[in-house]
């Protein structure tokens, strides 16, 4: 069996996130001379052969990502860091930044050095407001060693907006408007920030650059499952023992994400499903739980890996009643740009509380489903693409709950 | 301070509104319309962008609140927690339905969705500090907190 695995987490608890001599003593700021001691191209040749894929849920091969950017010809280059966090059930981020803000601020300085940028944001939820203080004494800590000669950080909150996390939304948010996606293609590494190449990568992505640098990105590669290599940090909520995180290999299962780190269900019950990767994540019945955690074994269920929130329900629990929430909160979070998703997350809510207060029929559930197959394909953005996951998972594997609820 | 002030500080900082409307906020709990007007001044945009900018995210408000903003969280991980028994007792305590604020314009009660401490659900933030585990039990104390 897996065991746990510290490379994001590394210095969780081993250090004063405020004293920058702490994360110097445990090597920090190493991998920044070593990275700048290379040519920028051999440096990203090794981030991509570590086939890091970003950790905020699309799992875009981070190196590749970088390499766009470098060769984008510009005057201004700029790196963000995507601290938006919202998927519901996900902290690891936050848990990055409040113990280990420096490994943040050593990947993105690696990562402005290797595609040529000298202006970083980092763009934090509003939801977080205790960070700024944490994050802008460690760019200074950095900036006064001498880490950040050629590279600024500038910290931004945002102010309550799930969309935001997407990366186009979150660029026009600091750019100062509404939070909305933009129409894709060009992508941020062509046209990103005012329209210069950009890279957006996550927290937890960042964090494992350091390392990477230092060890090797054939190292690296070697962790975990060979088509999404590396650790991956979990949180587990809902009807579990351990509500707590882990940083695990890739190729760990759903099984003993539950059952080994979880430590299983309380009170002697049984398991009934959980949902992985946050509120936008399918819902997984048992029969599926041998599956690794890596993004390709959880796409080829139709699950995803996604920011890695677990949220386990036992016996008990009333799916109908979950997923009818989890419509709210896409209908509350839609950013009505694209009428797919405007009404279509509005229509799914409404046919969801109709269902789970007991007046749906079979052909409401029929419509759901086919509302949820066409927002998939026709909403501009992840958000409303994702937002039908949890419902078709459900009415495909807990048919019986819906059936139970029908007139 | 005064809010002109206030959004002053940000003038060169380019796209900043939001940082002067989370600024503004700090102080007056929410942005009314002359806050927005200046805003739009200052950044050199039109006013109802300025305003579509105010009336986007979820934790500004256009309209007069309480001072300390109470924000729930009813993501699924809280609401199978038991979310609804903490609304419940905030409702009870504080004589208001939630979307409402007090008569003495001390708290407003809003919904929210995760707000990323969901190791001790179900969670609540007031004026963004958030308390962990709470119970209907626990209402009335951390309340106490800011009732001086
Ligand atoms: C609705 C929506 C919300 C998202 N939220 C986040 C988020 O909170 N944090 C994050 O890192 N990525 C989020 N993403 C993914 C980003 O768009 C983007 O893929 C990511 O920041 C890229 O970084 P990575 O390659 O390091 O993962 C979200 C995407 C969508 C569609
Ligand atoms: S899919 Fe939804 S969130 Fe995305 S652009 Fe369309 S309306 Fe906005
Ligand atoms: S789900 Fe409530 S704090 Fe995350």
């Amino acid at each position: 069996m897996a065991e746990e695995m510290r490379i994001v987490l590394r210095n969780y608890g081993k250090i004063d996130p405020l004293e920058i001599n702490d994360y110097i003593a445990l090597d920090g700021y190493k991998a920044l001379e070593k990275a700048k001691a290379m040519e920028q191209a051999l440096l990203i040749a090794d981030v991509k052969k570590a086939n890091l894929r970003g950790r905020g849920g699309a799992g875009f091969n981070c190196g590749q990502k970088w390499s766009f950017a470098y060769q984008a010809q510009a005057d201004q280059k700029y790196v963000i860091c995507n601290a938006d966090e919202g998927e519901p059930g996900t902290y690891k981020d936050r848990l990055i930044m409040e113990n280990d803000p420096h490994t943040l601020i050593e990947g993105m300085a690696i990562c402005a050095y290797a595609i040529g940028a000298t202006k970083g944001y980092i763009y934090l939820r509003g939801e977080y407001p205790f960070l700024v203080s944490t994050l802008n004494a460690a760019i200074e800590q950095a900036s006064k060693k001498g880490f950040l000669d050629k590279f600024s950080i500038e910290v931004r909150s945002g102010a309550g907006a799930y969309v935001c996390g997407e990366e186009t939304a979150l660029i026009e948010s600091i750019e100062g408007k509404r939070g909305e996606p933009r129409f894709k293609p060009p992508y941020p590494p062509a046209e990103g920030l005012w329209g210069k190449p950009t890279i957006v990568n996550n927290v937890e992505t960042f964090a494992n650059i350091p390392v990477i640098v230092d060890k090797g990105g054939e190292w690296y590669a070697s962790i975990g499952a060979p088509s999404y290599p590396g650790t991956k940090v979990f949180t587990l909520t809902g009807d579990i023992n351990n509500r707590t995180f882990f940083e695990v290999p890739t190729n760990t299962t759903i099984y003993e994400l539950i059952y080994k780190f979880g430590g299983g269900i309380p009170a002697g019950k049984k398991f009934k499903a959980v949902q992985i990767g946050g509120t936008s994540g399918a819902f997984i019945p048992t029969e599926l739980l041998k599956t690794p955690v890596a993004f390709d074994a959880m796409s080829e269920i139709g699950a995803t890996t996604g920011s890695g929130a677990v949220l386990v329900l036992d016996e008990t629990r009333d799916i109908v009643d979950v997923v009818t929430r989890i419509a709210g909160f896409f209908e509350h979070e839609s950013c009505g740009k694209c009428a797919p998703c405007r009404e279509g997350t509005a229509r799914t809510h409404e046919l969801m509380h109709k269902l789970n207060e007991g007046f749906g029929s079979s052909e409401d559930l029929e419509l759901l489903d086919r509302l949820g197959r066409v927002m998939s394909i026709s909403c501009l953005c992840g958000l409303g693409q994702a937002a039908p996951a949890p419902v078709l998972s459900t009415i495909k594997h807990f048919n019986a709950d819906y059936y139970a609820k029908l007139v | 301070m005064d809010y002109k002030a206030i959004i002053a500080k940000y003038r060169d900082t380019t796209g900043g509104i939001l940082e002067a409307f989370n600024a503004v906020q700090k102080e007056l709990s929410y942005l009314p319309e002359e806050v927005i007007a200046e805003a739009a001044r200052i950044f050199n945009i039109p006013a109802a962008e300025a305003y579509g900018v105010a009336t986007f995210y979820s934790m500004y408000s256009v309209e007069a609140r309480g001072k300390n903003v109470i924000r729930i969280c009813e993501s699924a991980p809280c609401h199978i927690a038991g979310a609804d028994e903490v609304i419940a007792a905030l409702e009870r305590e504080l004589g208001i339905l939630m979307g409402e604020s007090t008569v003495d314009g001390l708290f407003a009660l809003e919904f929210t969705e995760c707000v990323g401490q969901c190791q001790a659900t179900p969670v609540i933030t007031i004026n963004g500090e958030p308390f962990f585990d709470v119970t209907a039990a626990k209402v009335p104390g951390i309340l106490a907190k800011f009732q001086k």
